[in-house]
Parts: C-alpha cells; sequence; structure tokens
C-alpha cells in the first residue's frame, strides 16, 4: 500500500494491494500523520491520572518509594557500595531513567490490544500507537526529574550527610543524549512486544516479568563496578545499564564516563528499534484482522 | 479516465477460519501445533489423506474477485445480506486491512466511517472528544477548530461541551459522534450502517445530512441494511452475496433483485432452518409474505384491493404473552404505520409453544403507489423483551391501473403524499351563489 501524487492533477492516488514479505518503515506516512499521533500523546497525558486522588503526585511518588525500599534493602541491610555517594541520591538518579523507561515499555507493549477497537476502525499508521505510548511518559519523567534536581539540591544545602556535595559539570550536557537512549530502548522493546501482543496474548503476563528481570540486569541497585572488568562489555548489552550509568555520570559524577560500554549499549538499542520497527511493520498488516 | 474515484480490480481477501474462531492464540498452542505437525502429517498418511491436508486450516474467501469503478460524484449504496462482505470491502478500501489479492485505486483524499465515535474517552470531555475524534477521522486540526460550533450546535450538547463524555447519557454521546463525523469533508466517503444510531428525530437528522453529502458532488459508498435509505440517497447500488458482485447498477432495480433473491419474489420469504432463523430463545421468524386477494404471494399490489400480510413463526418457550407486529416503511425511509396483532383470541394470553401464523389485512385505498417495505417484529410483553425484528423482510410495490376508480380518479400524473385514501366527495352546485 502507498500514497502518492500523480504530477498532472494534484490528485493523491491510494493504491492498495497486498504486500509481501518485508515492507518499508514508510516514515513519510507517519509524518503525514503526526497530528494524530500528538492528540495520542496528548490523551494518553491528559487520561493517565484522571480520577486519582493524587494525580500527578503518583510519578513522583512511585520513584520515590521504589527509592525508599532500596535504600532500606540493598543500602542499609545489604550494605550495596554506591561509588561513594549517598545510597538513596545514587538509587533515585538511577531510577527517574529507569521508571521511564518501564512505563514506555509497559505502555507500548499493551497500546495495540488497548486500541483496538480504532485500529479495527480506523486507518493510520499503526507504528503511531507504539511510539506515542513510549513518549506520553515525558511528562511524568521530568516531573520525577525536578524531584531528582531538589534532591540534589537539599543534599547540596541542607548538609544531609556530612561532607558530601555534588557539583554540577558540563557533564549534564550529555543528559538529553542518555534520556534518547532510554527513549529508543523501551520504543524498541515496546515495538516489538506490542506486535506480537497482538496475537499472542501471552506478552501480558511475559511484561512485568521481563521489567522485573531487567531491573536486577541493570545496575540500579548496585554499582557496575561490582561486574568484573571482562564482562562490562557484555554487560552493556543491556542499554539501560548505559542509560542508568549515564545519568549518575552526568549528575552525580560518578567514575562512569561514557566509554566502550556506552557505544555497545547504543547499537544496541538501535538494532532494537529498527528490527522492532521493521518486525512491527511486517506484522501490521494483519494487526486488523487479528487483534 | 480522469473521472474515475475508485477503480477496484480483482479484489479478494481470505481469512482463515481457524484464526477467526480462536481469537488469540497462546505460545502453547503454537508450540503444540508446531510439534504435532509431522505426526499428524504422518497419521494423515497412514490414513491414505493427502499429505498436508489437515495443516490448512480451513479457509473463506470474504471477498472474492471484486472488481467496479466508481466515477467522481457517484453515491454508491453498497447492500447485501449479513456476511455478503459489505464491511470487509470498506475495510479493504479504507486500508485498514490488506486485500489477499487484486488492486485498487482511489484518487482523492478518503475519509472512512466505519463507526461513529471511535476512540471516543470517557474520561475527555465534550469538547476535548470533539478534537481528539476530529483527528482520529483525519480532519486537520484548523478544521475541527472551523466547524466546531457547527459540531456542538448540530449535537445539541452545547451546555455539556466541557463536562467529561462518560456523564453524558447514551444519546448525547451519540449524537456527539455523529456531529463530528457529519463534518467530515474527504472527496471520498466510505460509510457503514451508522444511521441506526440515536432517536428517531435525531435519525432524520443524520439522514438529511447524508443527504446534503450526497449532493455535495463528493464520492460516497455507504452500506446499507436499510433499503429504503439506499433507494433514496443512492442512484446506484452493488449487490454483494458471498463475497461477490452480483448485482451492480440503478439502486431500485439493485434492491429489488437483493428482495428477490431466495424465493424470487420480494413479496415472501421463508427460514428453513430453525437455528439460523432470526428470533431469541423464545419466538423465531420462518417466514414471511404479502398475499393479493387471490391469497397467493405478490410483489404487485392494486392500490384499491385489500392484501394481507403475514408472518409465521415458532414459539420454542411457552408462557409469554407475544406482540407480533408489522411496520410499514416507504421506500424515502418514512414509516407509514405499524400495525400490533390485536386478535382477541390471543390478546394478553400467554401462547403455547408451537407454530402460528400471525395474518393482518390491509385494507386498499390505503397507501400510496411506490415502493414498501415491510419490517417484521415480534416481542414479548412483561417483561418486554425483542425477540426478531427483521426489517426489508419483503417488499411490494403499490400500483394504480388507473382505470378511474382510485383515488386519483382520471388524473394522470404524480400524486405526493404518503396515504392515498378514497374520500366520499359530494360537490353541490349553486348557478346563482349561495
Amino acid at each position: 500500500m502507498s500514497s502518492s501524487t500523480s504530477p498532472l492533477t494534484d490528485i493523491p492516488v491510494t493504491v492498495i494491494k497486498p504486500s509481501r514479505g518485508w515492507v518499508s518503515l514508510q516514515l513519510d506516512e507517519v509524518w503525514q500523520f503526526r497530528e494524530l499521533f500528538y492528540f495520542f500523546i496528548w490523551r494518553d497525558i491528559k487520561v493517565r491520572y484522571k480520577q486519582t486522588v493524587l494525580g500527578a503526585a503518583w510519578a513522583i511518588i512511585v520513584p520515590l518509594m521504589n527509592m525508599v525500599v532500596f535504600s532500606l534493602f540493598f543500602g542499609r541491610l545489604a550494605n550495596i557500595p554506591s561509588d561513594d555517594i549517598p545510597y538513596p541520591l545514587w538509587n533515585f538518579a538511577a531510577l527517574v531513567p529507569w521508571q521511564f523507561f518501564t512505563n514506555g515499555v509497559n505502555n507500548s507493549a499493551n497500546s495495540l490490544v488497548t486500541n483496538s477497537n480504532m485500529i479495527k476502525k480506523i486507518f493510520f499508521p499503526r507504528l503511531i500507537l507504539p511510539t506515542g505510548a513510549a513518549l506520553s511518559g515525558i511528562v511524568d519523567f521530568f516531573l520525577a526529574f525536578l524531584v531528582l534536581l531538589l534532591l540534589i539540591f537539599s543534599y547540596n544545602t541542607f548538609h544531609i550527610v556530612e561532607g558530601f556535595s555534588v557539583e554540577m559539570t558540563f557533564n549534564v550536557l550529555w543528559l538529553p543524549f542518555f534520556l534518547l537512549l532510554a527513549i529508543i530502548t523501551s520504543l524498541g522493546v515496546g515495538l516489538w512486544l506490542s506486535a506480537m501482543n497482538v496475537q499472542f496474548r501471552d506478552v501480558r503476563h511475559v511484561v512485568p516479568f521481563l521489567v522485573q528481570f531487567w531491573l536486577f540486569a541493570t545496575p540500579i541497585a548496585y554499582p557496575s563496578s561490582l561486574i568484573p572488568e571482562p564482562w562490562l562489555v557484555v554487560y552493556g548489552l543491556n542499554p539501560m545499564a548505559g542509560v542508568v550509568e549515564g545519568f549518575r555520570w552526568a549528575l552525580l559524577n560518578t567514575d562512569t564516563p561514557p566509554g566502550p560500554m556506552l557505544a555497545v549499549s547504543t547499537i544496541t538499542s538501535l538494532v532494537l528499534l529498527l528490527s522492532g520497527a521493521y518486525y512491527f511493520r511486517r506484522m501490521e498488516k494483519t494487526f486488523a484482522d487479528v487483534v | 479516465m480522469n473521472n474515475v474515484a475508485i477503480e477496484v480490480a480483482g479484489i479478494g481477501k481470505k481469512y482463515h477460519i481457524g484464526g477467526l474462531q480462536a481469537k488469540y492464540q497462546t505460545f502453547r498452542e503454537t508450540l503444540t501445533s508446531a510439534v504435532m505437525a509431522p505426526v499428524r502429517r504422518a497419521r494423515d498418511l497412514l490414513r491414505g489423506q493427502s499429505s498436508g491436508a489437515s495443516d490448512l486450516h480451513e479457509e473463506i474467501w470474504a471477498l472474492k474477485d471484486i472488481s467496479f469503478t466508481v466515477n467522481h460524484g457517484e453515491v454508491v449504496g453498497l447492500i447485501g445480506r449479513n456476511g455478503a462482505g459489505k464491511s470487509t470491502l470498506l475495510k479493504v478500501l479504507s486500508r485498514i486491512t490488506e486485500p489477499t489479492e487484486g488492486i485498487a485505486r482511489i484518487h482523492g483524499r478518503v475519509g472512512s466511517l466505519l463507526e461513529v465515535g471511535t476512540g471516543f474517552h470517557p474520561e475527555l470531555t465534550g469538547r476535548e472528544n470533539v478534537y481528539l475524534n476530529g483527528a482520529i477521522l483525519g480532519m486537520k486540526r484548523s478544521e475541527i477548530d472551523s466547524a466546531f460550533d457547527e459540531i456542538v450546535a448540530f449535537a445539541e450538547v452545547e451546555k455539556f461541551i466541557d463536562t467529561p463524555v462518560k456523564h453524558y447519557s447514551s444519546g448525547m454521546r451519540v449524537r456527539l459522534a455523529f456531529a463530528v463525523a457529519a463534518h467530515l469533508n474527504p472527496e471520498i466517503l466510505l460509510v457503514d450502517e451508522v444511521l441506526s444510531v440515536g432517536d428517531a428525530r435525531f435519525q432524520r437528522k443524520c439522514l438529511n445530512k447524508m443527504e446534503d453529502v450526497s449532493h455535495g458532488g463528493r464520492t460516497v459508498i455507504f452500506v446499507s441494511h436499510n433499503m429504503a435509505s439506499v433507494t433514496r440517497l443512492c442512484p446506484r447500488a452493488i449487490l454483494l452475496e458471498q463475497g461477490q458482485v452480483v448485482a451492480d447498477g440503478l439502486s431500485h432495480k439493485v434492491v429489488a433483485s437483493y428482495m428477490q433473491s431466495g424465493l424470487g419474489t420480494t413479496a415472501a420469504r421463508e427460514w428453513t432452518n430453525l437455528h439460523t432463523a432470526p428470533g431469541g430463545s423464545i419466538a423465531r421468524l420462518r417466514g414471511v409474505s404479502v398475499r393479493g386477494e387471490s391469497g397467493e404471494p405478490t410483489d404487485a399490489i392494486d392500490i384499491r384491493y385489500p392484501f394481507t400480510v403475514e408472518m409465521e413463526y415458532d414459539v420454542l418457550e411457552p408462557g409469554y404473552k407475544l406482540l407480533p407486529h408489522f411496520h410499514f416503511v416507504n421506500e424515502e425511509g418514512i414509516k407509514l404505520f405499524i400495525a400490533n396483532d390485536l386478535d382477541p383470541e390471543w390478546r394478553g394470553r400467554e401462547r403455547p409453544s408451537g407454530r402460528y401464523i400471525s395474518k393482518a389485512e390491509v385494507p386498499g385505498n390505503l397507501l400510496a403507489e411506490g415502493m414498501v417495505f415491510v419490517q417484521v417484529s415480534m416481542m414479548t410483553l412483561e417483561p418486554i423483551i425483542q425477540q426478531f425484528l427483521e426489517p426489508d423482510a419483503v417488499a411490494f410495490h403499490v400500483v394504480d391501473s388507473l382505470e378511474g376508480d382510485s383515488a386519483r380518479g382520471d388524473y394522470a400524473g404524480t400524486m405526493p403524499g404518503l396515504v392515498r385514501p378514497l374520500l366520499e366527495w359530494n360537490t353541490q352546485y349553486y348557478p346563482n351563489g349561495k
């Protein structure tokens, strides 16, 4: 299927025919539907905390509570090292991008199934559903990020821990890159899962487990310095490891500057995104019939 | 060639029945069937069946070799019984689902309306939903902006436009949804049965709006079960049967051939299979007919003489008070009247199970000339439960043979009007004034 404009008449001509095998991504069509794309994101953001008492505060409460739990069990009880930074702060700096990532994966994995009615009744490039769902968590991310800045600020001004303060450096300029990496990763995973979810509802049950496993495969509760040196690059295959360590380096000056591990992370996440997008496009023609 | 809006050539759509019935599979099923496939093939070979036959799920062609062209500005009705493939064809043309074979070319911006209110979110306000739904239907933000007031006025929900839609009554929700859809402004419009919503007055309004649309020089393909609105809105109709085009032409003729399919007349229909006959657990419709004075089914009724409509039905569960009734609808979709069963023998009485035939005699000199569709319906009273409602079950023409003894007298021109009663006239002459 494709759209083109015939040069003589300027009337758009849509050709409808069966597609075979691997199909192109047709990003131009996604661009044509950008307005709908914005609307989907807007709707998701608008609806997320409707009919809740605490509203958008949840965007802050969830990572904060996680931080409290981790600090108690891993920081206090297990005495896990935290790169010489107070464990709660060090942990929260990782939880903020992590929360964004898991929200994105969850929302986009379910995006096709929850919008099945629309898929059966309306034409639009299906890619915009999981993409919008993955991006709609960005507002939550910024709220939680503000809290993170506040936390850093409090550590600096109120000297909560004797002799500890964080110095802001130009490393923060790297943050948009790490955020982008988190977006690409969650979208890549989301694309794979959402397309599979249409056919196999098992995905819905797999996602929580997958996310939990992934949490422990990412240096959130523990530093990546605990991983033996030769394994670090393999460890970098998990793009979220790069993201999380990147956030800590940029904000808290930990000793985890961008290096080979980040390069591996970036490549993995790009591979995830591209393969996810092509797989999605290949499965797309069955969506309306199967969902 | 430049005038062509939609060209459809050899479009086919195949479904795997297995995939249709089992809505979704689990990994386990896929795995076991993958593991079991060689075993099954070996078993088939041993049984002497062709190898792999059982591997193929049963397939059905929902559409097969569909070809037609629609010119710019044409309004085409797409009709056929349930499961004939109308909606599938519309989905293929709207690009919601891919065809299995064939090709279609659409010249112009397409808008499709398979359902009103797709994507409405109960937590959002009316205003927000108008924008969301408009975007979903493919309207630009600026288009929605400029049509917004009109949409709200059309839907008659001005007061509640900033209230979340979940607090709306279902009628209000439908009105708002339709109002957005009605302001859709593409060159080519594909519409599925959407007029069956809302109360009668709003339906009327929607039909009028649809008529504006069809007179606006736009290309429209319109799927409907309502034969009266097809003949009224669409000069041309295409009839689908089992996924194939069986008739394409003037809508009057196509509608007539649709109504005839089966018994060869539009005046009688029967349902030989109890299980597929329309109806609920209490009563099922088995036959409907229109009979002239001779007692034979006929689709041409002389305007002067009485005729009977009859329905045959099975009562499956005894002990209910039933109300069989007929609706008479003219070709403009106007409901002429409803006739409820008043037979004193059964009125207010609980009925034992078994076969019934209920007849009503319609007097002569009542209906105007033209096509009349009969809708057959049955409900139980106390509690009221609809058992069947078969729109356009049968149809007939009321004809005037112009012999001078009908209500038209000696006048042979067009005579508008919904009814044509024969009145008692008396004219007195006063040569010198009164």
